[in-house]
């Protein structure tokens, strides 16, 4: 299957395998990949050549060992541009709550012997060891975001950013605000749009999974969801869960009153 | 007559499998000194994040243990929280989270069988080089696995880590326009389902029968798939909370997962124990269509499980489609479930097999303590005993790159999900 296309690696750091699935769930379309890239490198789906240089690597999944620190280095050599994709990869993911915590007392509460186990003492995102040359936020992403930053790429586009919140998903799909109208606390107002509003449209409020929003006002979201109800522990879980390590929820994190439990 | 070569194998990294692993092997004089597979999956430590969360963020959280199997995670998350609290969901709640659930086994099932172990049996390195001989195969498998991921989409708005199940039911109930519409799609899927059953039934299978035992829910009711009594071929009968009593886990030095045995001795788990022991409670439709194919369950032959796989997809959209029939939508999709402190026990049949959890609960509803069981490092130890018999079988004199494949194959017929279990593949052979 050698060819002029364009190469795709698509490598896996500390993660749930399921931001990958925005390309193994794209059902028949799949069969159309071939034809715009040459897949070197997606050991999910089985071709496995890590090493090959590439016009683009998708990365999925965060940095927590040693060897993932090399190797990740290795995928920047090899590749021309650099996406992250998922929470993980760009942030930390959910495992980077042990970033708060003591990780080594953590492991020796799971496993027997953790000194086998050669684990950093945080979850990183990839930019926190190599340049990366787009970031795609969400837990998981999804199809329409990665083929859509691809398809940009590959005919030398820059993609667009997502800079609204969820909020401006609801009001174009004519959503009812849930939190003015059931009072569930909704982190909307301080999340990357990207999902088209998943949760308010089934009936709940958002509760951050694609992280944080360009300038966000966590000060004032706080203040609404004590009013509503929550106590400081219940507002602070609210930033400290899915992208808890992401710039703007891990500040509004430390920022919190109810900050004192471990 | 040749001396016996030394040999060490060493499969860095398995491809089509969930997440990541290796395989070392050593043969020495002709026999197999040494085996061992390596997950090498980093620790995710998921059982200490959800200590101080909120029960239905828990029920969000370990659904990013796996992109595969998230809903499974939700149930048995779910489940132990309503067993705690003596909540019994209403009837609606129960079938649809059985219709969901059935989206999931639906989506993994046809992801594996065409896009990871088909391959293997018909001689490609992937789905992408097997699409060019086998277009048909390969679009029914990718519609099948749409079919699945929309009917979690139905309930979930997505189908990795949807967020439309919560404690006492469901967030949203579907509209009868789109159950309507999907009904549709389900029935217009059941001939497609059914002509797989062929295709994986006349696949060619080595013949190497191993004796090992089965465990699986089990429902007097149904076949089980969100619930049940912990089940094996060999007398076990209990309830889920007392799986500490006869399963224990134990860490060994190659992995990140924890392996788990059964009385001290490794065990099966998934579609082909569930076959085993459940195949009697299928619909008499669905075990018709098993005759005549030349195979029977019970099987303990591993590679007959591709077609298990196929079975339990036709079921699922069969069951489905039952569930779905007159389908009305609830005057509230949900009730309250009160905070109760206590132990939290759930168990349900996740796509590659049982996924255990345990959860402590204080009495304002936080997580205090948990504890999850996924199949796969259940699978664990049975997996490396199947290798090892397996490759004995298929002659250590065969040479490395067979003993390769042929010892993927064999893992692949697990399904192994290596994120969930880290909590997978290089093979290292060596021989000396």
């Amino acid at each position: 299957m050698a060819t002029d296309k364009p190469k795709l690696a698509v490598h896996k750091f500390s993660s749930c395998d399921g931001c990958q699935l925005a390309l193994l769930n794209l059902g028949e379309p799949l069969l159309a990949l071939p034809g715009l890239v040459d897949i070197v490198h997606f050991a999910e789906a089985g071709p496995n050549s890590p090493d090959q240089p590439v016009e683009i690597s998708l990365v999925e999944g965060s940095v927590s060992t040693p060897e993932d620190i090399e190797r990740i280095q290795q995928v920047r050599q090899n590749s021309k541009l650099l996406v992250s994709i998922g929470a993980c990869a760009t942030s930390g993911g959910l495992q980077a709550l042990g970033n708060f915590a003591n990780r080594q007392e953590w492991m020796a509460s799971v496993y027997s012997d953790p000194e086998n186990i050669e684990l950093l003492n945080s979850s990183d995102p990839i930019s926190k060891h190599v340049k990366v040359d787009l970031q795609i936020q969400g837990c998981p992403v999804n199809s329409t975001q990665v083929i859509g930053a691809l398809r940009d790429l590959l005919s030398g586009v820059a993609p667009r950013p997502e800079v609204h919140s969820v909020c401006m998903e609801c009001k174009r799909k004519g959503l009812i605000c849930t939190m003015v109208t059931k009072g569930d606390p909704c982190m909307g107002p301080v999340t990357l749009a990207g999902c088209g509003a998943l949760c308010p449209a089934t009936g709940r409020g958002c509760y951050g999974c694609y992280g944080p929003a360009e300038q966000l006002n966590d000060r004032s979201i706080s203040d609404r969801f004590e009013q509503l109800g929550l106590d400081a522990q219940a507002v602070l879980r609210r930033f400290r869960f899915i992208a808890n390590s992401a710039a703007g929820f891990k500040a509004a994190s430390e920022g919190l009153r109810g900050d004192t439990d471990g | 007559m040749a001396e016996h070569r030394d040999i060490h194998i060493n499969v860095p990294v398995l491809t089509r499998v969930e997440g990541e692993g290796a395989l070392e092997l050593d043969i020495v004089g002709g026999e197999i000194e040494r085996l061992n597979l390596r997950i090498f999956e980093p620790p995710r430590l998921f059982e200490k994040f959800v200590e101080g969360y909120e029960r239905n963020q828990v029920i969000d959280m370990v659904a990013r243990i796996c992109g595969i199997c998230p809903v499974a995670y939700q149930m048995s998350a779910v489940q132990a929280f309503e067993r705690l609290s003596g909540f019994t969901p209403d009837p609606w709640v129960e079938g649809m989270r059985r219709v969901m659930y059935c989206g999931e086994w639906i989506q993994s099932h046809a992801l594996h069988v065409h896009l990871l172990a088909a391959p293997d049996f018909l001689g490609f390195d992937s789905v992408i080089a097997m699409a060019a001989d086998y277009p048909d195969a390969v679009r029914r498998g990718l519609q099948l696995q749409t079919l699945g991921n929309d009917l979690i989409a139905m309930f979930g708005g997505r189908s990795v880590h949807p967020v439309g199940i919560r404690l006492g039911g469901f967030y949203r109930a579907p509209d009868r326009s789109a159950v309507e519409k999907m009904l549709q799609r389900l029935q217009a899927a059941l001939p497609e389902a059914e002509a797989l059953i062929g295709w994986t039934a006349g696949l060619n299978f080595p013949d190497d029968d191993q004796s090992f035992i089965s465990v699986a829910l089990s429902d007097p009711d149904e076949y089980a798939i969100g619930q049940g009594r912990l089940i094996s071929g060999q007398g076990l009968d209990i309830d889920i909370c007392y799986f500490d009593s006869h399963f224990k886990e134990i860490q060994s030095p190659h992995s990140t997962a924890l392996h788990c045995e059964l009385e001290g001795r490794p065990y099966l788990t998934g579609p082909l124990a569930r076959l085993n022991l459940n195949f009697h409670q299928l619909p008499p439709e669905v075990r018709k269509l098993m005759e005549g194919c030349g195979i029977s369950f019970p099987s303990h032959n591993m590679f007959h499980s591709i077609v298990a796989r196929a079975i339990e997809l036709y079921f699922a959209i069969s069951e489905a489609i039952r569930l779905l029939q007159d389908y009305q939508s609830p005057a509230e999709p949900y009730r309250e479930v009160e905070a109760v402190e206590g132990n939290a026990f759930g168990c349900s049949e996740a796509p590659r097999g049982i996924l255990w959890h345990r959860y402590d609960v204080d009495d304002a509803g936080i997580v205090r303590y948990a504890r999850i069981v996924p199949p796969t490092s259940q699978n664990q130890g049975r997996i490396e005993e199947d290798i090892a018999l397996s490759l004995q079988k298929f002659g250590l004199d065969q040479t490395d790159e067979k003993l390769r494949l042929r010892a993927e194959q064999v893992i692949r017929n697990y399904d192994p999900c290596i994120s969930c279990a880290t909590h997978f593949l290089k093979l290292n052979v060596t021989r000396g």
